[in-house]
């Protein structure tokens, strides 16, 4: 497609069938072909006539993480709400421009927006396990919805997801306690488990680190790295030494005075945001945080 | 200099006590003001009870599930009355809720706030209407509809089961259910409504994230979030339909007799006391009086148990209260 | 969409997804289905209240006392001066112990004795209106103890009483939370320049908070304008003109349930045109209401 194809890969091949089954992944799922990328073509958010995003164009390497950096109130969140066709439940909110995920637009007529989320996961800045639901029901719920009747499959595809996410070790023995009976370092592991039991291509995460403690913290962000081997992940960050640590990608948005919507400023391979960013405002941003 | 010093803490001081008698008088004042609903609600247990006293000594417990009720043979089992009231207000109570939430999922979930906004004031419309003005359209209206064209063929179509089986008239067991059922369904959708708007966004947003329909979102997470508050709704809604009076009195037919159709004609304990009341003497009157008490009770708990669950679901707050 | 990634697990549900997505239309469906059940109801009430009530208005239907039964023609004056009258002596009586108990709790009840009296305002809000009529005949009607003039018979004053137990938790609970939206820094301003407490709630917080009061005694009487049940054995009825509060006296929601049982034809007429003139009222009271105040308040009885 563009330019991502010309940069230097890192890790899109998939780990071999010995590393996956350590993992605990039960369901062999092909990724030998192509990777999935993300392409934005101008595209605009807006809440009712308010415009929040401004014509925001890139492309998103497949089997990487790419992180979404930049002030405050930037519209960060409404840009990654547009790839998974979330933004579409703020009342009056619309999207202009086109997404292009493995080669279709996921705005193009036609598409069902839930059928783009199974394919999209999405893990939100405060943990959100179903309070009604088990922990192990919590993972299954998406499983559910494609159709997924076999208990035992249920139980495998559940333990996999945990197990991938990193939280198996710890609630193994209480699979039939509330989604909300762990710790909140827990509950978003739980979340991102619930996200990936679906095997969806991409899994976008908004400051998914935010409401945590450092040490959990920390595990979400080994946990990115791993999962980057096999999903694409769209991350936002407010913590720019977070970006720094676990994204490849970097894209620095911006509010612009003049409209008051959020542009993408610069948008390239980490280390040169930041340690050569061309645009003199991303050097402000990040020198001004670093400080 | 010193003495005066030492003397200028007593104005302070005194003003202080003025002020806080002022204080005190008007705290005190709005207090009784408040203590006056707890007033009537022990002054009612009392005072009914002290009237129905001679009933109750003369019946006993067993009155509640005696369905002998002959005045004329003092007889004052108020069974067939419980059971009028059972049928009716829970048929309301089943109906409505049924509607409520069905119609507060579209207007919260489902239907952008031009719409939405204009048919929840339209049922909250449904409220503002008197129950003597709905007992009305109840005779002259739907239960003439009943009798020539619904009931007709509901014992056509379904005359073979028993509770079918029976002739449509004008009053009757079915007119008061279906009057209930619009009667408090306003109450039901209000608190329902507000209910279901409570369920957080991050719930609804982290089923569809998953890739879920809005109805498996409304299923999945909605329903079971909101669910111990929308009970609260129609107990709420129950407790309005057990004490409903004279709509029902005008509809239901008065008559004392276990329904065995849903066409009977019964009675409900409120319209009893509508009815009967006012040719009631001595021993008759006591007993109605005592029907009342029963009523005061069944609607005192009800209460107490729906905002038990209401509080649970709002912690603590009425939903309606906003800042 | 297909994915070689997940194309299997997909296509294999495709099926599966084109009825989930048919089974949330059909709920949705079923939803609107809903809304017009509930819908037409009010709908069918208003056209039969126009069209059966329209034919019985007449200037001789606010200008005649009843004739005696069955003698067609005749008004229904005393009936409506009597609701007013009524209506008015329960405002008197129940909006002051209403307001002063929304103060207490907005001002004081952010405790146990807050909690206390409002489960009781609760409590209240939920008897059903007969009892309460019965509980006022108790204890004004069949009070032979001679205690006060209107004891021992049955009197507009008793109906009065019963109308505001009734009106008593609706204002209350309105004028606490219309209260409660009364902004902190209105009342610390106030308490800056020394006010006590009561003070600042009588001369700043009350007026501030007074439109929203007002609403919510006017709401309260379009509640118990329309109320029957709890005047049967208080007020009774009267087939006369009266004004005594000491005897007893006639209202418009009674006249219509009279009328209503009534076997005569103009009876009926004038039960609808009866029920035309309140329900128009209390619209007219709530639209009014909402216009000046927008939908935070409605009526919750
Ligand atoms: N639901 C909404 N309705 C209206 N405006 C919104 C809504 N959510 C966000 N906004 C506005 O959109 C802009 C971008 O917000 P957001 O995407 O949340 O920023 P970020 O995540 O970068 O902090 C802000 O100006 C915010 O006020
Ligand atoms: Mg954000």
């Amino acid at each position: 497609m563009t330019e991502t194809q010309t940069t230097p890969s890192t890790m899109q091949v998939p780990p071999p069938p010995v590393v996956r089954a350590a993992l605990g992944a039960t369901v062999p799922v092909a990724k030998e072909a192509p990777p999935i990328t993300i392409e934005l073509r101008d595209v605009s958010a807006f809440y009712g006539k308010k415009l929040a995003v401004s014509g925001v164009s890139m492309s998103i390497r497949a089997h990487s993480v790419t992180a979404l950096i930049g002030p405050s109130g930037c519209g960060k969140s409404t840009l990654i709400r547009t790839i998974n066709r979330m933004h579409e439940f703020a009342p009056g909110a619309r999207v202009e421009g086109s997404i292009i995920v493995d080669g279709v637009n996921i705005y193009g007529p036609g598409i069902d927006p839930a059928r783009v989320r199974q394919r999209i996961g999405m893990v939100f800045q405060k943990p959100n396990p179903f309070p009604t639901m088990s922990i192990a029901d919590n993972v299954a719920a998406g499983l559910r919805f494609m159709g997924i009747r076999s208990k035992s499959e249920l139980r495998d595809r559940v333990e996999s997801a945990l197990k991938r996410a990193a939280l198996w070790d710890e609630v193994k023995n209480d699979l039939k306690k509330p989604g909300i009976a762990i710790s909140g370092g827990q509950q978003q592991r739980l979340c991102i488990a619930r996200a990936i039991a679906v095997e969806p291509d991409i899994v976008l995460m908004d400051e998914p680190c935010s409401a945590l403690d450092p040490i959990a913290t920390l595990k979400i962000e080994d946990l990115m790295r791993e999962l980057a081997r096999d999903y694409t992940i769209v991350t936002v960050t407010h913590n720019m030494q977070q970006a720094a640590r676990v994204s490849d990608q970097t894209a620095f948005m911006l509010m612009d005075p003049g409209d008051l919507a959020g542009h993408l400023v610069e948008y390239g391979p980490t280390s040169d945001i930041f340690t050569n960013p061309k645009d003199s405002r991303t050097e402000d941003y990040i020198s001004g945080r670093f400080g | 200099m010193t003495t005066r010093d030492l003397s200028r803490p007593r104005r302070p001081s005194s003003l202080q006590n003025r002020l806080q008698l002022g204080d005190w008088t008007f705290r005190t004042l709005t207090g009784l003001a408040g203590l006056v609903a707890m007033a009537v609600i022990v002054g009612a247990f009392y005072e009914l009870g002290s009237q129905a006293w001679p009933a109750i000594k003369h019946g006993g417990i067993s009155v509640l599930w005696d369905t002998s009720w002959n005045p004329g043979r003092q007889e004052f089992g108020v069974g067939v009355f419980v059971i009028g009231t059972l049928i009716t207000s829970m048929f309301a109570l089943v109906a409505a809720t049924i509607i409520a939430v069905l119609v507060s999922l579209f207007l919260v979930e489902v239907a952008p706030g031009y719409i939405s906004r204009p048919v929840s004031y339209l049922i909250e419309l449904l409220a503002a209407i008197p129950s003597v003005v709905y007992g009305l359209w109840g005779i002259f209206v739907m239960g003439v509809f009943v009798r020539d064209h619904f009931g007709p063929v509901v014992v056509s179509t379904f005359g073979w089961i028993p509770i079918f089986d029976g002739t449509p008239l004008i009053t009757g067991l079915f007119s008061a259910c279906v009057i209930l059922t619009v009667m408090i369904l306003p109450t039901v959708m209000a608190v329902s409504r507000d209910v279901i708007a409570a369920v957080p966004r991050s719930q609804r947003e982290g089923l569809m994230a998953l890739g879920a329909t809005r109805w498996e979102m409304i299923r999945l997470t909605v329903l079971p979030y909101a669910r111990s508050g929308v009970m609260g709704a129609a107990i709420l809604g129950l407790a309005r339909a057990v004490g409903e009076t004279l709509a029902v009195t005008l509809v239901i037919g008065n008559s004392v007799r276990i329904p065995d159709n849903i066409f009977s004609p019964a009675y409900t304990m409120a319209s009893v006391i509508a009815n009967q009341f006012p040719e009631a003497t001595g021993l008759h009157q006591s007993a109605l009086i005592e029907v009342a008490l029963i009523l005061l009770a069944i609607t005192f708990i009800i209460n107490i148990v729906a905002r038990l669950l209401v509080w649970k679901v709002t912690g603590g707050h009425r939903a309606v209260v906003q800042e | 969409m297909t994915s070689p990634g997940n194309s299997a697990i997909l296509q294999q549900t495709a099926a599966l997804y084109r009825r989930r997505r048919l089974v949330d239309r059909l709920m949705t469906g079923v939803m609107v289905v809903a809304v017009i059940v509930a819908v037409v109801p009010l709908f069918f009430i208003l056209f039969y209240l126009l069209k059966e009530g329209i034919p019985g208005l007449s200037l001789d239907l606010f200008t005649q006392e009843p004739n005696r039964p069955g003698k067609e023609g005749g008004g229904v004056h005393n009936a409506l001066v009597g609701s007013g009258i009524m209506v008015g002596l329960a405002l008197l009586i129940g909006v002051p112990i209403a307001v002063g108990t929304g103060i207490f709790l907005s001002e004081y009840g952010q405790n146990r004795a807050g909690s206390f009296i409002r489960f009781f305002i609760e409590v209240m809000a939920g008897i059903p209106s007969i009892t309460i009529g019965l509980f006022v005949y108790s204890l004004i009607v069949a009070n032979q103890s001679g205690l006060l003039p209107v004891m021992g018979h049955f009197t507009a004053f008793a109906g009065a009483l019963a109308l505001a137990i009734l009106l008593v938790p609706i204002v209350a609970r309105i004028t606490e939370e219309m209260l409660l939206l009364v902004p902190r820094s209105l009342r610390e301003a106030s308490y800056a320049l020394g006010a006590p407490r009561w003070r600042t709630v009588l001369r700043i917080v009350l007026p501030t908070a007074l439109p929203g009061i007002i609403t919510g005694i006017m709401l309260g009487l379009s509640r118990i304008a329309g109320e029957a049940a709890a005047l049967l054995f208080t007020a009774l009825g009267n087939q006369f003109f009266s004004t005594d509060i000491n005897a007893p006296m006639d209202s418009i929601p009674r006249r219509i349930y009279v009328y209503a049982l009534g076997p005569y034809d103009y009876w009926h007429e004038q039960a609808w045109a009866m029920s035309l003139i309140l329900v128009a009222t209390i619209l007219i009271i709530s639209l009014v209401v909402r216009a000046l105040f927008g939908s935070r308040v409605t009526v919750r009885s």
